[in-house]
């Protein structure tokens, strides 16, 4: 398969196109903006007028029954035209492109990498991409590069694809909630304008693909409420199910799933306190409720996300990138990875020589050289870093601190075991100096000591005598390799040894600051494991027998995505997007483009609609309040009132329920922020606008009674907002569907005079 | 008229001698010895100095929190006539004559004694018998944590004195609204709960937890009195609107006023003065104000100023130029202008003059009239000392290659041209034609060739940039950010045709008169807003612990050890009470659990009124535990096991609940109830001799001998300090 590609001049990358992320290369040097221009695209405006027309029989005043299939089917055939239309556009890497494309080629490629994300969404991408007859070759290096002869177009119809469906599934999902046409169809048109969500389907990124997961899980729960009066019926079990598989795929794109989760569980657990109210029913009954929604909700997830993972661990089976995050027992599952198929002695001893990793994530190894502490840093003595290559200065000899064994090579000496508790001293092996530590400060973490190499040719003095002790066992009991988790606490000061991870300066080579810390607190930073161990008189064994089971890759590799997830820090200086600015569509994100000149898209909502579901947030809870309060009060409302009241409590506050679980926890989060975190929380939104305006209308409606005129406003006022969404997105569509030519502060670009808020940058 | 008179005057004053002995047993148990010892302990050192600056009346930030706090124990050092001066350097420094040690200890202490009949008062509020609360309060009484935690200057005991304040005010007026709607007791007691809890707000932040149960609690009781259709439409209304009032308003309003008194008492300049921005910092006696005092107010062409960041981060520093240009090549192979360094300079310096220059005019002066400089204009900024120009290019930026180098402009003839204009944009401007104002206009300077725009990046440059702050373009300025704004802070109208003179004017101290105030609420937001955002970096401490330690209490925190003997003080709570309020908290969870299940099936165990009290109790208590401890998992600050303190207060509250209930509900015989009072009346003995056997490092008298302490140390994890002989 292959997109027909209009040429196009060479094209600067952009900085700030792209999200940091560990692992990705920042590049180095600003540069002059080309000289090319981008070309105007003849095919835009004829495309919509083609669009326009279609759109009319969605008027309300429709008969429902025969209308419903066919809103559907407009539905379903906007929501592709509007995610398919110019979908090869822009032909080179747009922003966060760089790193899933990348890892879409990784799993092509079955090299190991390291992401913060659970696997599924990329495992989806690179299948899409095999599938499509991508070979994994190009390299994703940033933004701009230009995709010259690959087929990237499959992986983004995938995403395309599953952002087109997003549509239907808010359709049906409102029209299973307000059991009314026009708020589905509401809603629907919502999101098929929006610029934003037209935006991010139409890229190789993961937002699609959860936001599919999530909208399916959302679905497939209001269908299995509304077939609670037949339990256990082939419908209930078959949307239960699919609950649970579409929650596993949402919790196995990004960790964000987890807010869906928690929105199903919640209303599980509404759902069973209803039934254990219900006195009608047995307790058995009960049971088997209960049972059915363990097995659904809970195990089949869990097993399908368990799944993925393994799927994830066999696929990725070479080493890759994202070796250096994980543990040495890990690593050496992995083919090319140096500790793979190597055997080594089994225990520690005396006269062996080792290298010591850090359990830090991307903790480094115990490291050494000639080059000495500058001036004033501490006592003048050899410098001790953490380094993250292998490297003849991570060799240490382990030695008893009282006596220098001699040549451990002689065989007329019997091996001595290490064992937990003794006192040893390390000695560098190309430079024999010691491991040392005293009170002076440490270069960067004053608080902590400085560790040194010292005395000459072996021989130092008392601080070099370090007490080694494993994690978890009695004392006398033999050392492990790899699989032992080690602290070194210094003799003399009682400080275990550490590394701070923090990157010392050009005299220290860049390499990770290493401390004596005297906070006796168990953490990764204190903690070490031999790796390397070379000892002729000890028999060797290979490494398979430590090979980790599948629970232990599991909890690791959940481990160091947390980790991961945390590090995402943002700097002081940085301008970062907050939560408050995303509802009201503060900032968007520069998907591609920079200059005049380039081919621009930039992520943003259509600000009409957005304004409007942030209106319609303020008028739901107005309506919510009220009608709540006239109900405690004992208000005697007509059955019709009744019914709206019904769809506003129920329906609505599930919506709102959702709305809330997908926003407000990213205010208490301190990782770094993006807008595109609000699109999960903004297609509940819209829906909850859909059933919002249609109660307010049918409440109008009703208010002036004559049923004429009545279905007049309600129609006018549908209509009305319909109008309005489709004229706001004639205004915006370029935001989506790229902009060529001047910024909008000039008259004559595409964009003039819709440049709304200060903060927009096109 | 006068029928009053013709009854006699009776005053009939009913006094519960449990609350008058509870109350002295606590005063006793708080105050015992109190400026013993007479030493810093802990964190005394901490609030100390801010005790000290209140004497003296000089300004600080505190991130810790809100200034009331502060504000009590300066209070007692003001009543015991400290003058300030002591340095607050070490733990276990030996106090001065001068600091009156008992007073400043006093206020902490009685609020740690009052809480014992508070407590008592809240379990009878709950409707639970005096037994019950006679037991709650014993507990409190003989808690050792929270003895340590109220007899030194410390804020925690004032913090859970306002906090269960303020539940016990609130139940009282819950109690009452059934007979006496706003009637005088029922507005003292609504009042008092806001008041109580802004000053708990006030004390910490935590109080913050225990505000938000209370609202939340006084929402759910106004849902039903929404409910109750014998109400008006408007009496509803008036209850809805005496709550806001009370609870909301007055507390926010007091919460303010804290700030207000703060900000009064302290108006002199010092040693967190940099924090806060020029505008501030004028506003303070001394300090920036007396060099900026009479500095002329509008910023016109030819003006002399010098231009502070407004982040203030990583420090604060003002743009500055040298001689130095930058290297031709960095250290990674990259090129550079080789143009003169543009730098963010921390300290003041002759170098950090710029003249504000119009491009199209060739003078350095003020013209008569001046022309002043307005929003939106296009300027040249010309180095004082160098007279080069200001200038950026698209060249990458020494270590923020993304963005654009900034320097001074030498011209190497080599094609590459001055481009040296800049719009000047106000940003907290009323309107499109403010003119630019010393101290006041917070300015960004863009780029009128690049669009870029003059940002301090953060990062410190190396040797050749002598370790000043880098200096770049923005090209992708994303909206507001404070490193791209500055304000001009020194200012004069520049008089010198000549460089020479010019340069002698720029080393002379501007002079004039005019003075600049801050109204109250710019200073209050930008204090509060600097208290919230201000971080403290890498803060390890030897006793710091994880909130998971706290409920087994894994932890201790050695507050002070004699110079010469051992005796020494801990924070070390009664083992007993503490797993005791463990055990209560799950069987109280399990017993609910298992009612309101059975009740869903409509099997009733106990009787309804029972089942009332037991939910509104646990609510209160275990609700009260719960957001005093649960949010600490979600935080990245350093934690201490004092941080548990509130919650505990509330689990122990519930021990007693516990124990009624189980003794009037599921011991069903008597043999069952006396067996179980038996056992009651024993355990509380052992909460007894724990306390006693813990008096030593609670009160830090008598010393303890070697194996004493060793004996003392009943979990490995404890740290007690034994000297080594």
């Amino acid at each position: 398969m292959r997109a027909p590609r209009p040429a196009h001049p060479p094209r600067t990358p952009s900085p700030g196109l792209r999200r940091a992320r560990p692992g990705a290369a920042g590049h180095t040097a600003l540069r002059m903006p080309a000289a090319g221009r981008g070309r105007a695209e003849p095919g835009l405006p004829r495309q919509r007028e083609s669009r326009a027309p279609r759109r009319l029989p969605a008027h309300p005043a429709a008969p429902p029954a025969a209308a419903r299939p066919a809103a559907l089917a407009l539905v379903i055939l906007l929501s592709f035209a509007s995610r398919f239309h110019r979908l090869a556009e822009p032909p080179h890497v747009c922003w966060d492109e760089t790193h899933f494309g990348k890892m879409g080629s990784y799993y092509i490629n079955r090299t190991f990498f390291f992401d913060v994300h659970p696997p599924l969404g990329k495992m989806l991408i690179g299948l899409a991409g095999y599938l499509s007859g991508y070979d994994g070759t190009f390299p994703f290096q940033k933004p701009g590069d230009r995709y010259e002869q690959h087929n990237y177009v499959g992986m983004r119809g995938f995403c395309a694809f599953l952002g087109s469906c997003l549509v239907p599934l808010a359709y049906l999902t409102v029209l299973e909630l307000s059991k009314s046409l026009p708020a589905a169809l509401l809603t629907a048109f919502i999101l098929i304008f929006d610029t934003g969500c037209i935006t991010l389907s139409q890229y190789i990124l993961l937002d699609p693909i959860l936001m599919f997961f999530l909208m399916g899980a959302v679905l497939s729960m209001v269908k299995c409420n509304s077939c609670a009066d037949r339990p256990f019926s082939a419908s209930w079990w078959f949307w239960m199910s699919l609950t649970g598989v579409n929650l596993a795929g949402a919790m196995g794109v990004k960790f964000v799933g987890l807010f869906v989760v928690l929105l199903v569980g919640l209303n599980t657990m509404y759902d069973l306190w209803d039934l254990l109210g219900n006195l009608s029913l047995s307790l058995v009954m009960f049971g088997k409720h209960l049972l059915a929604r363990v097995l659904c909700l809970i195990l089949l997830p869990l097993a399908l996300y368990t799944a993925m993972f393994a799927v994830h661990f066999t696929v990725l089976n070479k080493s890759g990138p994202g070796d250096g995050f994980f543990s040495s027992a890990f690593q050496s599952q992995l083919i090319g990875n140096n500790l793979h198929n190597i055997s080594v002695p089994e225990h520690v001893a005396y006269g062996s020589v080792v290298t010591m990793k850090n359990l830090r994530m991307a903790g480094g190894y115990l490291h050494s050289h000639w080059h000495l502490y500058p001036e004033g840093i501490g006592a003048r003595q050899q410098q001790v870093t953490a380094y993250l290559h292998k490297d003849l200065n991570n060799l240490w000899i382990i030695k008893k601190h009282d006596s220098d064994t001699a040549d451990p090579s002689d065989p007329s000496i019997p091996v001595e075991f290490v064992r937990h508790g003794d006192i040893i001293r390390l000695e560098h092996k190309e430079t024999s100096r010691n491991l040392h530590s005293h009170q002076h400060e440490a270069p960067l973490t004053r608080k902590h000591f400085q560790v040194t190499a010292y005395g000459i040719n072996g021989t130092g003095d008392s601080n070099d005598f370090w007490r080694i002790e494993v994690v978890g066992r009695q004392a006398g009991k033999l050392i492990r390799v790899l699989r032992g988790q080690v602290r070194l606490t210094h003799v003399a000061t009682g400080c275990m040894l550490g590394s701070s991870g923090k990157i010392l300066p050009k005299w220290g080579w860049e390499q990770l600051e290493v401390t004596c810390t005297p906070y006796l607190k168990e953490t990764p930073n204190s903690l070490w494991n031999f790796e390397d161990h070379i000892n002729p008189k000890l028999p060797n064994i290979s490494l398979d027998v430590l090979k980790p089971s599948f629970a232990e890759i599991l909890l690791e590799s959940h481990m160091v995505m947390i980790q991961g997830n945390t590090a995402l820090k943002p700097k002081d200086n940085e301008v970062t997007s907050k939560p408050w600015h995303w509802p009201i569509n503060y900032q968007g994100l520069r998907f591609s483009g920079v200059n005049e000149t380039d081919y621009r898209v930039y992520l943003l909502g259509n600000p009409v609609i957005w304004w409007l579901n942030l209106v319609t947030i303020g008028l739901y809870l107005l309506i919510t309040v009220s009608a709540a309060v006239a109900l405690k009060r004992g208000v005697q409302l007509t059955s019709e009132l009744k019914d709206l009241s019904r769809v506003v409590l129920r329906g609505g506050g599930q919506i709102m329920l959702g709305w809330l679980l997908h926003y407000l926890p990213f205010f208490m989060m301190g990782r770094v922020l993006y807008f595109h975190h609000y699109f999960p929380a903004m297609l509940f939104s819209s829906m909850l606008t859909g059933i919002t305006w249609d109660t307010l209308l049918k409440f109008c409606a009703m208010f002036l009674s004559p049923s004429a005129t009545a279905r007049k406003v309600y129609g006018a006022g549908f209509l009305a907002l319909v109008l309005l969404i489709i004229y706001s997105f004639y205004l915006f569509h370029p935001l989506s569907y790229g902009i060529i030519g001047p910024m909008a502060s000039d008259p004559s670009s595409p964009m003039a005079g819709l440049r709304w808020m200060d903060s927009w940058e096109f | 008229m006068l029928g009053f008179l013709k009854e006699p005057v009776v005053v009939t004053v009913e006094i519960n001698m449990n609350v008058m002995v509870l109350t002295l047993m606590g005063l006793i148990s708080r105050l015992w010895g109190l400026s013993y010892p007479r030493a810093v302990v802990f964190d005394e050192v901490y609030y100390g100095q801010f005790v000290s600056l209140y004497m003296k009346r000089i300004f600080f930030v505190d991130d810790s929190g809100p200034p009331f706090g502060h504000m009590l124990l300066a209070l007692g050092g003001y009543l015991g006539g400290f003058d300030g001066n002591f340095l607050w350097n070490r733990i276990g420094a030996e106090y001065s004559m001068n600091v009156p040690v008992w007073s400043l200890r006093l206020l902490p202490a009685l609020a740690g004694a009052l809480c014992v009949p508070l407590a008592y008062q809240i379990l009878v509020e709950l409707q639970f018998s005096h037994c019950a609360a006679l037991g709650a309060a014993l507990l409190i009484l003989l808690e050792n944590s929270l003895i340590t935690q109220s007899r030194f200057m410390l804020l925690e005991s004032v913090l859970i004195f306002f906090i269960l304040l303020a539940v016990l005010s609130y139940l009282k007026f819950y109690n009452l609204k059934k007979h006496s709607s706003f009637s005088g007791s029922w507005w003292f007691w609504l009042l008092l709960t806001g008041v109580a809890c802004s000053c708990a707000v006030g004390v910490k932040y935590m109080g913050l937890f225990t505000y938000i149960l209370l609202l939340t609690t006084a929402g759910l009781h106004f849902w039903h009195v929404i409910g109750d259709q014998n109400l008006s439409n408007v009496s509803l209304m008036c209850h809805f609107l005496a709550r806001g009032l009370a609870l909301i308003i007055i507390p926010v309003a007091m919460y303010v006023s804290f700030f207000y008194v703060h900000l009064t008492l302290l108006y002199r300049s010092g040693p967190h003065d940099q924090i806060m921005t020029s505008a501030f910092q004028a506003s303070l006696e001394g300090g920036l104000a007396r060099i900026t005092q009479g500095q002329p107010l509008e910023v016109a062409y030819g003006s002399q100023v010098t231009l502070r960041n407004v982040l203030g981060k990583p420090m604060q520093c003002w743009l500055h130029s040298h001689t130095n240009t930058y290297p031709i090549r960095y250290e990674n192979g990259r090129g550079s202008s080789h143009q003169q360094q543009v730098t963010c300079y921390p300290f003041k310096d002759v170098n950090n003059w710029w003249i504000v220059k119009d491009p199209g005019m060739q003078q350095l002066v003020v013209s008569n009239p001046p022309r002043p400089v307005r929003h939106g204009h296009i300027v040249q900024l010309v180095h004082g000392i160098t007279t080069r120009y200001l200038n950026t290019h698209d060249v990458a930026a020494p270590l923020s290659p993304h963005s654009q180098e900034v320097s001074c402009y030498i011209d190497y003839n080599i094609s590459m041209p001055a481009q040296n204009l800049w719009r000047v944009e106000i940003v907290n401007r009323e309107s499109d034609t403010d003119v630019w104002k010393t101290i006041l206009s917070e300015v960004r300077f863009v780029h009128v060739n690049t669009s870029a725009v003059l940002k301090l990046s953060g990062a410190s440059l190396p040797e050749w940039g002598y370790r000043q702050l880098e200096v770049v373009g923005e090209k992708l300025s994303k909206g507001y950010h404070q490193s791209m704004v500055w304000n001009v802070e020194e200012h004069r109208y520049g008089k010198s045709l000549e460089q020479k003179e010019r340069e002698v004017e720029l080393h002379s101290p501007t002079q004039m008169d005019i003075s600049k105030n801050l109204s109250f609420m710019a200073k209050f937001t930008e204090l509060q807003w600097k208290i919230l955002t201000l971080k403290n970096e890498d803060t390890e401490h030897k006793y710091s612990s994880s909130a998971l330690d706290w409920i087994t209490m894994d932890t201790n925190i050695a507050y002070w050890l004699h110079p010469t003997s051992s005796a020494q003080i801990h924070l070390l709570g009664n083992v007993v009470t503490w797993a005791s309020a463990n055990v209560a908290a799950l069987i109280y969870t399990c017993l609910s659990l298992w009612y309101l299940i059975r009740r869903r099936r409509k099997i009733y165990d106990i009787p309804e009124d029972a089942w009332q009290l037991w939910v509104s109790a646990g609510g209160i208590c275990l609700g009260g535990w719960a957001v005093n401890y649960l949010p600490f998992f979600g935080m990245e600050k350093t934690l201490f096991l004092y941080h548990y303190l509130p919650a505990l207060t509330f689990q122990i509250l519930l021990i007693p609940i516990v124990l009624q209930h189980i003794s009037d509900h599921l011991c069903r015989s008597v043999l069952l109830k006396s067996m179980f009072t038996a056992l009651i009346v024993a355990w509380f003995s052992s909460v007894y001799f724990v306390y006693c056997t813990f008096s030593p490092v609670t009160y830090g008298e008598p010393s303890l001998s070697v194996t004493e302490l060793k004996d003392l140390r009943w979990k490995d994890s404890w740290n007690i300090l034994i000297r080594k002989q």
